[in-house]
């Protein structure tokens, strides 16, 4: 499958993104610069981590004008699937494309350590190949991670299980200090209505060799090729 | 617009004796301008000229046949790791900066060396901090300061945790490693010590020369503002409220995402091989990089002030050439590749301007609207600074440390508190509420974490800046979809990428009350460190941060380290790369311990070999490599340990003495048993003693936030000599490893370790919820989640006070 990973100016996790889908799922990858208007006809578009315009303002208040970012509304208008990963996902939410806002953890600390994900549902294309039950074990690094929505809005996510994964205990508790940030109802990562676009602030390209400690973030590109194989040749036909 | 006149007046303002005036009159043949006044001040200031320091350096072990660019050559120094590869490595002190502006001060200390790393054509890859601060806890206090400073001790390191995390989280380098320390002497004068490592293949080293007369000069980066005006001369004089209060303004400010536009377009310039020579604009700005590069380059540099882009209206030419303003570098390219060159500037949307051109006259000429403001010698000014060969007297403290015996103090009846009470101390309790702050993953190759002996990291092909004719787009190229950026596209196995090991250490308490066999124990524990994580060392870049050098007891204290650096690092085979000097770390209430911090970077062979410190399996032996105690110490490793320091209050008595070839014979046994596939855990025994290296090997194991493999140990040391109980359990000898192994190797690791001519000792074994120690004189247990609890969370609990 044919992945297109933006590379804004202060992107950092643009490589990572590469590198895990090239070199560990032996996908093909490709950058695509902010200025570009042009995806390169991709399988998937993955919103990488990092800083996109350094972020002094609001964590992706600007990316959400760019160039690039029209072109995946269009291409997530048309069905493709977007992943945002951490500033990926602010720049989603800030971009319309998903719900809610990613605002400063509580602690009002930046945070880096790995935390444990209770994934809701295996019902999307991010999600198919975690197996029911799993607790996986992916990084977080970011000072924006506390998810946050008002109360109609939690609520229709949750009715349309659009929440993707929640921070929880090693056991799979859903508790409060198994987050790392404060979000509401420990939202780690959502998706869309239609389900084509997600976005989580752990970071599954830090966890996809076992040399690095865990591999679990793998499930989650796995489950985007397995869905691609599956699904898109139905989808264009 | 007039300048001042020269006056004797002026120039002692710019810390320059009569004698060095005299002798810039020499120079120019004539008395300088004011602009010439200011740049020769700042060129001859300690922190860039290193003129009282200079004669010692020299005697730093700086050759071996792996490196490749040595110590003073460059911006940083590199090394082959081996199949084309190399590291490019330094570390850099912002100690004066950091103490006025905390957040500030330390965000663009990690600015700074950032640059010098890509300065080198490398792209940076980790990063490593040691810092030092007065006590953030009461019980800490050495000798009962008042609360006032307690809470400014934790908002120095609040903010310079807060800096360092802004801008290497923003950059996206990972910081893997690091140290803090919390001691009064450093109260007021805090100590933050940034290093950063980077790769590059042989090829692709570059070069701070101004070479090719006629080549044109371009700057890149921000405009130039008056921030940090003449930050390197403030960076080499005393600390005092005035000085701070008049120099807040000399804090720079740092902007990390310019930072990474400007080290991704230089990575992009290089690749196009239009570059002849590249420096960044680091202390003393515009200054230092044009006149050092045109004195490598042996040729000369003219440059017009007015093409400079200026954030300030109506800035003077002394201003901007002494302005520290962050981001900025200076590129010299080939004649006629210009239109390359903008392109890529263009792409990143940086400023730049050409402002000169390289030239075959030796000076270094400043014109402003055409008119000439500076004409010096580049080389003499640039090399020809004076040197100092100061007076070095031994320290008066240095008889009352001598004279302490371990009569002045009772022994211990009951450890079991003593234990808690060290690992809940902030310099030894665990440092997660700081490198949480940090993004230490980000690049994907943080093998090991923070939290044990010494960060590990992978080096990826992607982590490998591309060569010139390597521009491809594409699928697979890595590329976009139009533009042309540099990747290195060639997929390597995981199994065949680089392994580094980083530590970075010093035990300052140590190297104040014996500055020679201190320093020893700094680079040995460096080294230990580095065995204990699976690497040999490759080299070593040091921080020597000490007092005033015009004090005899101090320079002595600087002499002294410096000849057991040196020793050390011969001993070791970790030669000396680079560095940094800061000196004039004293206030009104006296100096800094001498705190000569030891970065020092290695290498694993294979990843089987990367070991970490905790306890892995119930029922694993644990062996002692080492003996448990130096009975022909007569403190009996007490002296200067954290013992004497939390239970007594004492910071005093001769430190433990360290016989570095013993030392070497260790670490290579410790890897050849790593090699073998002996070893599950290594922990090295440093602060605390024995019993704190035990109940970290329990404890330290994280396996995700709230989630802790904590290990217990049954350890016996009954047929260890019987000797006091402190200095059994919390001794300092130099020289100990504590291993793990499995039960069923035990005997062999013992024999095999004896064979290498090291003693061992299988002391325990590992399993259970409790850490229990039995001596001749009794048994003790402690509960493992307590212990954990009380060293997790001490540094934390503090900061939210």
């Amino acid at each position: 499958m044919k992945f297109s990973i933006l590379q804004f100016p202060a992107s950092n996790c643009d490589q990572d993104a590469v590198h895990v889908l090239r070199n560990v799922l032996g996908q093909s990858a490709r950058l695509v610069w902010h200025k570009e208007s042009i995806l390169g006809d991709p399988d998937a578009v993955i919103v990488p981590g990092g800083f996109s315009y350094g972020d002094y303002l609001r964590t992706g208040a600007i990316a959400r004008f760019s160039p690039v970012i029209q072109a995946v509304k269009a291409f997530a208008e048309a069905g493709g699937l977007v992943l945002g990963i951490c500033n990926g996902f602010q720049i989603l939410c800030e971009a319309g494309l998903l719900p809610g806002a990613l605002i400063r953890n509580r602690s009002l600390q930046f945070r880096c350590e790995h935390v444990f994900l209770k994934t809701l549902t295996g019902d999307s294309p991010f999600t198919n190949r975690i197996p029911d039950e799993k607790v996986i074990r992916i990084p977080v690094a970011h000072g924006e991670g506390c998810y946050f929505a008002d109360a109609q809005t939690i609520e229709k996510l949750e009715e349309n299980r659009q929440i993707l994964w929640r921070y929880c205990t090693r056991d799979g508790q859903v508790a409060e200090t198994a987050s790392p940030n404060g979000s509401i109802g420990n939202i780690a990562g959502i998706c869309n209505e239609r389900r084509n676009v997600a976005g989580l602030m752990p970071h599954p390209e830090r966890a996809s060799e076992t040399l690095l400690g865990s591999d679990d973030g793998r499930l989650i590109f796995e489950s985007i090729v397995q869905w691609l194989e599956r699904e898109a040749p139905a989808v264009a036909a | 617009m007039t300048e001042p006149s020269i006056t004797a007046e002026l120039v002692r303002k710019h810390n320059l004796t009569p004698e060095e005036f005299d002798q810039i009159k020499r120079i120019l043949g004539r008395d300088p301008s004011y602009t010439e006044l200011g740049v020769f001040s700042v060129m001859w200031s300690e922190h860039c000229s290193y003129k009282n320091t200079r004669p010692l350096l020299k005697t730093f072990p700086t050759k071996s046949r792996n490196i490749l660019v040595g110590a003073g050559e460059e911006n940083a120094g590199i090394i082959d790791i081996g199949d084309g590869l190399a590291v490019a490595f330094k570390i850099e002190s912002h100690n004066h900066p950091s103490a006025v502006e905390p957040f500030q001060g330390a965000a663009t200390g990690v600015g700074g060396i950032i640059r010098d790393i890509f300065t080198m054509g490398a792209r940076p890859v980790c990063a490593v901090n040691s810092l030092r601060f007065g006590p953030i806890t009461e019980e800490a206090s050495d000798g009962g300061n008042p609360k006032s400073e307690i809470a400014n001790n934790r908002r120095l390191l609040a903010g310079v945790v807060g800096g360092i995390a802004h801008y290497g989280n923003c950059f996206g380098i990972p910081t893997v490693a690091g140290e803090v320390y919390f001691d009064v002497c450093y109260e007021g004068n805090p100590l933050v010590n940034a290093f950063c490592l980077g790769v590059l293949r042989h090829d692709q080293i570059a070069r701070g020369k101004a070479s090719g007369i006629g080549n044109p000069v371009f700057y890149v980066g921000p405009a130039t503002g008056r921030d940090g005006l003449a930050g390197a001369a403030f960076a080499s004089q005393d600390l005092t409220d005035e000085s701070a209060e008049q120099q807040r303004g000399a804090v720079q400010v740092g902007d990390p995402f310019m930072e990474k536009l400007v080290c991704e377009a230089c990575l992009e310039l290089l690749a196009t091989g239009a570059v002849a020579g590249m420096q960044d604009m680091g202390a003393a700005g515009l200054t230092c990089s044009t006149c050092e590069t045109a004195a490598r380059a042996d040729t000369g540099i003219e440059i017009e002030l007015s093409k400079v882009p200026q954030r300030a209206p109506d800035m003077t030419p002394y201003e901007i050439m002494l302005s520290e303003s962050q981001e900025r570098m200076l590129v010299i390219v080939h004649k006629g590749r210009e239109e390359e060159v903008k392109r890529i500037f263009e792409k990143w949307d940086l400023p730049w301007s050409e402002i000169g051109t390289v030239t075959d006259s030796g000076r270094m000429v400043v014109r402003n609207h055409g008119q000439v403001v500076v004409d010096v010698p580049a080389k003499q000014l640039a090399d020809d600074a004076p040197v100092y060969h100061r007076e070095a007297r031994e320290p008066e403290y240095l008889k009352s440390v001598r004279a302490f015996s371990l009569d002045e103090v009772a022994d211990l009846t009951d450890p079991c508190d003593t234990l808690r009470k060290l690992i809940a101390w902030p310099s030894i309790a665990s440092k997660n509420w700081v490198y949480r702050q940090y993004d230490h993953m980000v690049r994907n190759g943080t093998v090991v974490c923070p939290g044990s002996d010494a960060a590990v990291i992978r080096i990826k092909h992607d982590s490998i800046p591309a060569t010139p004719g390597r521009l491809d787009a594409g699928w697979d190229g890595g590329n976009t979809c139009k533009e042309q950026v540099p990747n290195s596209a060639e997929p390597v196995a995981v199994g065949k990428e680089k392994l580094i090991a980083i530590t970075v250490d010093c035990n300052a308490t140590y190297v104040y009350l014996d500055p020679y066999e201190g320093s020893k124990i700094a680079v040995a524990e460096a080294a230990r460190n580095l065995a204990c994580s699976g690497a040999a060392p490759l080299g070593t870049t040091d921080n020597l941060n000490f007092g005033n050098p015009h004090n005899p007891e101090i320079f002595y204290q600087i002499r002294e380290s410096v000849r057991g650096l040196a020793e050390a690092c011969r001993v070791f085979k970790a030669p000396v790369t680079g560095g940094n000097v800061s000196l004039y770390n004293q206030n009104p209430n006296g100096a800094i311990d001498p705190t000569p911090t030891i970065a020092m970077v290695g290498l694993i062979e294979r990843k089987e070999h990367i070991t970490t410190q905790w306890f892995k399996d119930e029922g694993d032996a644990i062996i002692l490599l080492g003996h448990a105690v130096d009975e022909s110490d007569p403190l009996l490793g007490l002296g200067g340990s954290a013992c004497l320091k939390v239970v007594h209050s004492r910071k005093t008595g001769t430190p433990p003495s360290c016989d570095l070839e013993k030392q070497k014979e260790l670490h290579e046994a410790l890897l050849s048993l790593i090699y073998t596939g002996d070893i599950k855990s290594a922990h090295d025994c440093s602060e605390g003693g024995l019993a704190v290296a035990l109940a970290e090997s329990c404890i330290s194991h994280q396996i995700a936030r709230g989630a802790f493999d904590l290990t217990g140990a049954f350890v016996d040391l009954s047929s260890a000599p019987d000797v006091r109980l402190d200095a059994l359990l919390f001794g300092e000898a130099q020289g100990r490893i504590m291993v793990s192994v499995s039960a069923l190797n035990a005997v062999k690791v013992v024999e095999r370790a004896k064979i290498l001519g090291v003693a061992a000792f299988n002391v325990g074994i590992v399993g259970g919820t409790a850490l229990k120690i039995k001596t001749k004189r009794g048994e003790w247990s402690w509960d493992l989640p307590e212990l954990h609890r009380l060293w997790w969370n001490a540094i934390g609990d503090a900061m939210r006070q």
